[in-house]
């Protein structure tokens, strides 16, 4: 199967203030394919990610230089709209935050807001991202009810179908299981590579068991820089730097 | 497109709407000089500060403010006297030492002191405290300055005590526990480190306090006496500032000489709270806690 | 030498504890005269009658009905201004000087005396914009005084929004004010109430800024457009108890009514609160 690149980014530099949290970052993410980035906390994974989808334009004082890039359009052109860009790039956080409203409305918002009116159609949709995100069987008797009532593990999948819902071509993940127990984090990433299947998904985790399990390509971040990028196999088994060799064998990190 | 345009529409829709309190600010400020300085075609600004006698209907009128300023000094003075201790001290109570449920009734408590009308404490200065301490000091009459500061004191403690509150419960546990770990009592923990630690929020707080009580009218409309004259003593009446404005308005003719220097007063009590507010403004401002090591 | 100091300690929360006790016993004092004193002038007739006799006599109805208009034509005047302000402010603003204009103008406009207020009022509503004195004279007066308390608990409710939820709105392609709209602003929507009311139940309360504004002396009829005078309750209290034709005879109908206020005041009061740490213990969970 051919697997084009869809998104990249090229010597991306990302300061807070004076501080520079990210230096130099080159990637490439392939079309359906899953790219885990690692690395110890404070490494920069999560503030790269956040990159991808400008997240971090909610935070003052902040830069971007270098080039990042969905298909052919620069993320940072002044020209591009920053709302069409999170609709195609969707995003699923480290704490499952579902709003305090029904399991139904949770899933409607987001084609909602981007404009969709048919009842029939959204019901249709709603139902269509509940069972991808393998959560239908569990919550179709109660979509009415609040989804705060779900468990964390639920919550996290509902998020993952919310974010389903408005067709994103790329999924962002931010350490998506790191709040849930084992069995939950199980089911999590076996929605994951069912999902590869449709779209592009970027994930930051700090375990790299589940790096190993869920990815086809990881990335090590330290330091804010990119220290490498290659195959998950090879990465894990001929790191070509010692200091990622260090890092996956659990010697520092 | 068309979503991202409303969002935008939208964002400036918002920012005129949070320029009205400025604006509104700037309208009074303009109104009240408006109407104010043209008291100064009659007198000089000096006779008008430092006159000492205010007989504005009498001809010639005499619009001399002194006596009022000085009434309204005394009358805030008198009351921080009171009302500081006891605001501060709750505040200390409140965010160190209550428990939990005592402190969750206390706290309404001090939320309804606040709420309770200004008219109904300077109606009780005047039907109750006036004849308690008229006999209790057998004095001529009860509606004085002394009786004015305790009810101003009533209005101020809720002030002083919420925002010294919001400042001591700030202060960091971290400071707290190294004070205690080094062998200090609470108590030693509270004087030495924590009060220290939330100086410059309690200062505002007492500022604000006091800022209430200046601007205060009915309780000093109802409780002071109403003599616009020099204090020689805290059982003196005297009339404050936002007293005259209030009683007067009703007599004086529209545009009269009378009507501008009424405005006039406007100005200089609006004057004494901005300064207030301003200082209060910059301490908490330049004195914000930044991170645990600052002091 | 521990003895000492802990003596002293002991000493030292006592005092506090006396102080804390003391607004207790100085705002039951106040209430128990009140209630004690107003209690006999209660009636059904005292709530549902005009004064009659020269305010010597009869009831209360039009200051009741006047200071429930005032109320209402505040919170039209200060809620959508407030909480437009609040979410400018919390949502929009970027740290910088015309955020601290602002924010200066806000702290400000909550340090101005009230008596200020009614001159602002009266010179510029009654006189300029040729309201006379009215109800929209007053409230508008009542509204801007009370912006700065509607502003302070909306943006505090907005604060409590947790971030996720608007970051998780965000990313899936939802404006900003949408994100405001359908997801900020409902949860913040009780806090901002809350708020309100707390700022609503001070306004009630106020006499300076409406004594030459919207208030009046004595009117026997109520009120059947904005543009008319009214009567209001703390206003009523100061007239009967100062200019009145029998200020000591009419002694239990200004305590009577002096009771219908702060039971007025504090039954909004005592709402918001309840509400309030109902919220909290919801938001614990």
């Amino acid at each position: 199967m051919e697997h084009p690149v869809k998104m990249h980014t090229k010597d991306l530099d990302f300061f807070y203030g004076d501080f520079q949290a990210i230096h130099n970052v080159s990637i490439e993410f392939f079309q359906n394919r899953v790219t885990a980035l690692i690395g110890p906390s404070g490494c920069g994974k999560s503030t790269y990610l956040r990159c991808l989808n400008r997240m971090n334009d909610l935070i003052p004082g902040i830069r971007v230089s270098g080039n990042a890039m969905l298909d052919k359009e620069d993320i940072y052109d002044p020209s591009l709209d920053v709302v069409t860009l999170r609709r195609r790039v969707g995003m699923v956080f480290q704490k499952p935050n579902p709003f305090p409203k029904t399991i139904f409305e949770n899933i409607a918002y987001g084609l909602k807001v981007n404009g969709a009116k048919d009842k029939a159609k959204i019901t249709q949709v709603v139902e269509k991202s509940l069972k991808q995100a393998a959560i239908w069987d569990e919550v179709k008797d109660r979509l009415n009810e609040s989804a705060l009532g779900l468990s964390g593990g639920q919550q996290q999948r509902l998020c993952i179908a919310r974010a389903l819902a408005v067709d994103p071509e790329v999924l962002l993940m931010d350490e998506p299981a790191s709040a849930l127990d084992p069995i939950a984090t199980q089911k999590i990433e076996e929605l994951i590579t069912q999902l590869s299947s449709k779209l592009t998904i970027i994930i930051v985790t700090h375990n790299m068991q589940q790096a190993a399990r869920v990815s086809h390509r990881t990335a090590f971040f330290y330091m804010g820089k990119l220290v490498e990028v290659n195959d998950t196999d090879t990465l894990f088994t001929k790191p070509k730097l010692k200091q990622t060799e260090d890092y996956i064998t659990g010697r520092f990190g | 497109m068309k979503r991202q345009q409303i969002d935008k529409t939208v964002q400036s829709g918002f920012l005129l709407i949070a320029l009205f309190s400025i604006t509104a600010l700037s309208l009074i400020v303009l109104f009240l000089f408006a109407e104010g300085v043209p008291i100064l075609e009659h007198v000089t600004l000096k006779e008008f500060v430092f006159g000492q006698y205010w007989y504005p209907t009498d001809e010639p009128a005499d619009f001399g403010i002194f006596p009022l300023i000085l009434g309204s000094i005394c009358v805030t003075l008198l009351s921080g006297i009171i009302s500081i201790p006891l605001g501060v001290m709750t505040a200390i109570y409140l965010a160190q030492i209550a428990p939990v449920r005592v402190a969750e009734i206390v706290k309404p408590i001090v939320e309804l002191m606040a709420s309770m009308p200004s008219v109904v404490i300077g109606f009780f200065g005047m039907v109750v405290v006036a004849p308690f301490i008229q006999q209790l000091f057998n004095i001529p009459v009860g509606l004085n300055m002394f009786n004015a500061s305790l009810m101003l004191a009533f209005m101020a403690v809720p002030t002083i005590c919420s925002i010294s509150e919001d400042a001591i419960f700030s202060v960091p546990t971290a400071l707290e526990e190294a004070s205690l770990a080094l062998g200090a009592t609470h108590f030693e923990t509270i004087v030495r480190v924590i009060v220290p630690a939330s100086l410059s929020g309690i200062c505002t707080a007492v500022i604000l306090g006091l800022s209430r009580a200046i601007g205060e009218t009915m309780v000093v409309l109802m409780a002071a006496g109403g003599a616009a004259m020099i204090p020689r003593s805290i059982f003196d009446p005297v009339r404050p500032l936002p007293a005259s404005i209030a009683a007067e308005m009703a007599e004086a003719p529209f545009k009269s000489e009378h009507y501008h220097a009424l405005f006039a007063i406007g100005i200089v009590l609006f004057v004494f709270t901005f300064l207030f507010n301003l200082v209060a403004d910059y301490i908490s401002y330049r004195f914000r806690q930044v991170g645990e090591a600052s002091l | 030498m521990i003895e000492k100091r802990l003596r002293t300690q002991s000493l030292f929360f006592w005092l506090l504890r006396g102080a804390a006790t003391l607004n207790g016993v100085a705002l039951a004092i106040i209430v128990y005269f009140i209630v004690s004193r107003g209690w006999s002038a209660i009636s059904w007739e005292f709530l549902t009658q005009p004064p009659k006799d020269s305010m010597t006599a009869g009831g209360i109805l039009p200051c009741i009905v006047g200071t429930m208009a005032l109320c209402l034509t505040t919170i039209l005047v200060a809620l959508p201004i407030g909480v437009a302000s609040a979410i400018y402010l919390n949502e929009y603003a970027e740290q910088g000087k015309l955020v601290r204009l602002i924010r200066l103008g806000i702290n400000n406009l909550a340090g101005v005396p009230s008596i200020v207020f009614g001159l602002f009022g009266l010179a510029f509503f009654c006189i300029v914009l040729k309201m006379g004195v009215s109800i929209v004279a007053g409230g508008l007066t009542l509204g801007i005084m009370t912006l700065p308390v509607i502003i302070g608990a909306s943006e505090e409710a907005l604060k409590a929004v947790p971030q996720p939820y608007r970051e998780a709105s965000l990313a899936m392609g939802a404006t900003k004010w949408q994100t405001i709209w359908k997801v900020v602003l409902p949860v913040a929507f009780p806090g901002i109430i809350t708020g309100s009311i707390l700022g609503l139940s001070r306004a009630a309360g106020e006499t300076a800024p409406i004594m030459y504004t919207g208030a009046v002396f004595f009117t026997p009829d109520l009120p059947t457009s904005i543009f008319d005078e009214v009567m209001a309750l703390p206003y009523h209290i100061y007239v009967l108890a100062t200019a009145g034709t029998e200020i000591e005879a009419t002694r239990h109908l200004q305590y009577g009514t002096a009771l219908v206020l702060i039971a007025l005041v504090f039954g909004m009061n005592l709402a918001a609160i309840i509400m309030r740490s109902k919220m909290r213990k919801k938001l614990r969970i």
